[in-house]
């Protein structure tokens, strides 16, 4: 029976947890609740993921109310699939962010973190999630003013700003989303995202659709941090607490990421042809710029955190190349590496929080004689470093494989060619680190320590040891990518 | 136990032997024993392989399905049997040998030495076996990722310097290159698997088999063709069992290796043969040949000169594989073992110099044969073999790739093969003259200590290696029979 509701459970219960967390005064107490929601999101993200696979799309409505003008929540392979990432990342950080917190954040301020962390959950499950186009605007406002707090907590004084920046910036791309949304409206009276997909080609006269398709582009693309509008990610990222840069830069990019293809290949497609809505040429070269620009960035950084979030910018121009593409091929790479790249950076942005816990912050000088210090950490770093530049055994090769793929069987063998060279920037960026790291000696002056403790070293070392064997057994994510892709293309079709 | 099974059992004994090489940090006999006993035991697994792949059959591990197409899967056919015999006796030798030197000469950080070493040996098992271009893959560039603590193991800046070079060059031609052309062949034939007579033939136009055969030639760059070739000399920073181990057993055999497996399994001999587009490799292998012989004429440096021989005999190697004749393939496989030991010997001596005497140069080293008799005896084998004269291993490959060369009239490659000879002796014999007929200089040179000869491990590994150079030439049974049946039924 409650299999039934698993839909809307999915984000009803985090909202609980919230609110008990908030009204909650001790730390430990609200860091029990935040990980017992953590650890059943997965349960039912999985449900919903094997449910998907055996019967197809689920549709639910919420409080039973029929859609269009209930809210339905519709899951097929595409949201289950990102359902089931976010919901990990969440279960694997939450059992480091215990220790990860004490340091980084005043302890008073740590239950009103843990309730912030489980809305901002709630958030992204809810935009994963639902069918209808104002409640994602609703679930995107609830995770975005959740994750500036998230990110404003840390101690650094340049969190302040970072969260700022990221508040402007966020709150335009929200503005420009509903103001989309509220264009679709007026010309088909439906917010239901299946039943927009069905009104649409109808509309008579398709100069205010394509407005609304414009600004819900350049909303989400503002969210997902595409070049050029990514300003907000590094400093976010840089001056966060860990938890907070682990978690976002695993997440919440990917949901912004998968609205996109929800509103380009299930919403639009049937009004304008395909190729004319992805504008493949702008969309690739925006990517490549990512890519070379972010790559490049990331190699002269001295905080280690902002050279990974420049690292992100330059990923996502990976994914979004993939969808650039167009092909099952194309999209299929770009929702593999959604999942990857998550796995990927939040190993890494929990290792290099490990370092920050003793140093309070993750520049090169912390990293300095690492190996002799923290061994294990390195070792993982280097493992999710190969992993970013593609080294086959790891996730990072199953994503440029699809995408090298993708390329030459639309004909475009320079964009393989750029691919595959481009993993060399990566090489360097991560280079720089284990160089540091094995060859530099270490900052006398810091606290004597080794390595960080168990109950983040765990976690960190999970994500590690995933980069590592979904790169080897693919079945749970490139076969579920595909049939993604497939489904997403299909209603194109 | 199945051979299948025995495939595996060998690539996972040294990997083992990584695992529980750190656990004995702290008492390095015991830790030295691991890896002397894993070798043993990796050659013992190895070895009871042969009767299997000489009476025809080819073992094979089931696959792991890694994506649609790609697969992790070994097999044993005679190339990859004969590559797996060298190295894994090779090690044997060298743990010998780097017991010697790394204790000889106080060098630190040990255990991850050793930890390397092991894994860089799975990792070329794993390439010998491998039954496709994915797994090839995947374990090549854990060979470069094993082998780069090796080379920055001094940790100065020269070595850091080396090594970004070392797996800038690799890491970069392998994914640029080498990929690009393994995904080409899945996309045109929808499979990656070394089958014999190639996959390629109806997929690629003549034109695109060139192309092809260009990406994976650059793109192996572990086979040092010019211009991917830097990387090698570079590598010298490294201690000199590292040397041997990149120069006889592994890396670079690795490269060739791969070369002359794409070549015969990935495109077919007489495939590539009928439509001709090989020829352009045979110049740029020859040219290598020439071109590196000539620097090496001009290091003083022991190592360098014996580094930029080791690229020039490598492209021998190519050159034959090039010809694609029976009689040259045979020659190329046979000069993958006759190299290995003639070289591996070179290097020992290098380094059995460097531990005892402390030099470095070719101009320090007038006399010394007389206070290192075995050493330099063991150099001057290891420099007939490389000249390519009998009673030694050299001897039996060039006299393949001689006769391949006439049979099918590619004269340019029988010149340089003729010129390259001349020249290996002209940057070979001046040092074994100097060694045994010229006075030392009088204690002129430095503080001038009183030496004999280096630790008794590194003599006997020597020793050993100099003699397997002679007994190849004397009993080349079992490589000759490998040899021939990769040539072809």
């Amino acid at each position: 029976m409650i299999v039934e509701h698993f839909p809307a459970l999915q984000v009803v219960v985090p909202l609980l947890g919230a609110t008990i967390c908030a009204m909650v005064h001790n730390r430990r107490a609200a860091w029990l609740i935040a990980l017992t929601v953590s650890l059943a999101m997965p349960v039912i993200a999985g449900g919903l993921l094997l449910r998907v696979l055996e019967q197809g799309t689920i549709s639910y409505r919420l409080g039973s109310w029929e859609p269009p003008w209930g809210i339905e929540y519709r899951i097929d392979a595409a949201n289950a699939f990102l359902l089931v990432l976010v919901s990990a990342i969440a279960a694997v950080i939450m059992p480091y962010a215990r220790a990860s917190l004490d340091r980084e954040i005043a302890h008073q301020h740590q239950p009103r973190y843990y309730a912030l962390f489980v809305l901002c959950l709630a958030g992204l499950l809810g935009m994963a999630a639902t069918g209808d186009a104002f409640n994602v605007f609703v679930f995107l406002e609830i995770s975005s003013l959740s994750s500036y707090v998230l990110i404003a907590l840390g101690r650094d004084r340049r969190a302040l700003m970072a969260s700022y920046q990221y508040l402007v910036i966020g709150t335009v791309g929200a503005t420009f989303y509903i103001i989309g949304v509220g264009f679709l409206y007026v010309m088909t009276g439906t917010l239901n995202i299946a039943d927009l997909a069905e009104r649409l080609p109808q509309v008579s006269s398709q100069r205010p659709v394509i407005v609304g398709l414009a600004f819900i582009a350049v909303g989400l693309c503002l969210k997902l941090a595409l070049f050029p509008l990514h300003y907000w990610l590094p400093n976010a990222y840089a001056y966060a607490p860990s938890v907070t840069t682990a978690f976002l830069a695993a997440t919440a990019t990917k949901v912004a990421i998968y609205l996109l293809l929800r509103f380009f290949f299930t919403v639009f497609a049937q009004t304008f042809p395909f190729e004319e809505i992805i504008l493949p040429v702008i969309w690739i070269a925006l990517s490549a710029g990512a890519i070379l620009y972010a790559s490049t960035a990331a190699i002269f950084q001295d905080n280690v955190k902002r050279m990974l979030a420049y690292s992100s910018v330059a990923q996502i121009g990976y994914i979004t190349l993939g969808i650039g593409i167009g092909t099952e091929a194309g999209l299929t790479a770009a929702i593999v590496h959604l999942f990857n790249h998550g796995v990927m950076k939040g190993a890494l942005f929990l290792l290099v929080g490990g370092v920050a816990y003793y140093g309070g912050v993750a520049t090169m000088k912390h990293i300095a004689g690492l190996g002799r210090r923290m061994p294990v950490t390195l070792a993982g770093i280097v493992i999710a470093g190969l992993s970013l530049v593609g080294v086959p055994g790891t996730v990072g090769f199953v994503s440029k494989w699809y995408l090298v793929l993708a390329a030459l069987e639309r004909g475009w063998w320079w964009l393989a060619v750029f691919v595959v060279a481009t993993s060399l920037l990566a090489l360097v960026y991560m280079g720089r680190i284990v160089e540091a790291a094995l060859f530099r000696p270490p900052d006398e002056a810091g606290e004597r320590h080794g390595e960080m403790p168990l109950s983040m070293l765990v976690p960190a070392l999970l994500l590690v040891a995933a980069c590592v064997y979904f790169g080897l057994d693919t079945e749970l994510t490139a076969d579920v990518a595909a049939r993604a892709a497939r489904g997403l293309l299909g209603i194109a079709r | 136990m199945s051979p299948a099974a025995t495939l595996l059992i060998a690539i996972a004994i040294p990997a083992a032997a990584a695992l529980l090489i750190p656990l004995a940090h702290r008492k390095p006999n015991l830790r030295e024993a691991v890896t002397l006993v894993a070798s043993l035991a990796m050659f013992g697994a190895v070895a009871a392989l042969v009767p299997h792949v000489l009476a025809g059959a080819r073992p094979a591990t089931g696959a792991w399905h890694v994506l649609p197409g790609l697969e992790l899967k070994l097999v044993l056919e005679p190339l990859g049997m004969l590559f797996a015999l060298v190295a894994s006796f090779l090690w044997i030798v060298n743990s010998l040998y780097s017991i010697g030197y790394m204790r000889g000469n106080h060098e630190p950080r040990q255990t991850s030495y050793y930890v390397c070493f092991a894994v860089a040996l799975a990792a070329t098992l794993g390439i010998a076996f491998s039954a496709n271009l994915f797994t090839l893959f995947l374990f090549y560039e854990l060979l470069t990722l094993s082998t780069y603590p090796l080379v920055v193991h001094k940790q100065s800046p020269e070595a850091i310097r080396a090594g970004r070079l070392y797996l800038m060059m690799l890491l970069g031609s392998s994914i640029i290159l080498f990929l690009t052309g393994i995904i080409w062949v899945y996309l045109r034939t929808g499979t990656v698997d070394f089958r014999p007579g190639g996959i390629v033939s109806a997929a690629f136009s003549p034109g695109e088999t060139g192309l092809l055969l260009a990406l994976f030639a650059f793109g192996i760059g572990k086979a040092a063709l010019m211009p991917i070739h830097r990387w090698l000399p570079a590598a010298m920073v490294a201690p000199t069992p590292v040397s041997a181990l990149l120069h006889a057993v592994a890396v670079v055999k690795a490269g060739v290796f791969v070369v002359l497996k794409v070549i015969v399994y990935i495109f077919g001999v007489a495939h590539l043969s009928a439509i001709g587009a090989g020829d352009w490799l045979i110049y740029v292998a020859g040219v290598t040949v020439i071109i590196a012989s000539i620097v090496a004429l001009a290091q003083d440096n022991l190592k360098r000169r014996l580094a930029y021989s080791t690229v020039s005999q490598l492209s021998y190697v190519v050159l034959a594989a090039i010809l694609l004749t029976p009689l040259s393939v045979v020659g190329a496989a046979m000069h993958i073992a006759a190299h290995a030991f003639g070289k591996i010997t070179l290097f020992f001596a290098a380094g059995s110099i460097y531990t005892a005497a402390h030099k470095t140069e070719v101009s320090e080293l007038d006399g010394i044969g007389w206070r290192m008799p075995w050493t330099m005896g063991a150099f001057a084998i290891g420099a007939l073999s490389m000249i390519g004269v009998p009673p030694t291993a050299g001897f039996v490959s060039k006299w393949f790739m001689v006769s391949a060369a006439v049979e099918t009239k590619q004269y340019f490659a029988l010149a340089v093969i003729v010129l390259s000879t001349l020249l290996n002796a002209a940057y070979f014999m001046p040092i074994v003259y100097a060694a045994f007929f010229r006075r030392t200089p009088g204690e002129a040179h430095g503080p001038g200590h009183r030496h004999g000869e280096a630790p008794w491990p590194i003599v006997t590994a020597l020793v050993v290696t100099a003699l397997g150079t002679l007994a190849l030439f004397l009993a080349p049974g079992l490589p000759l029979a490998l040899a021939r049946q990769l040539a072809g039924p």
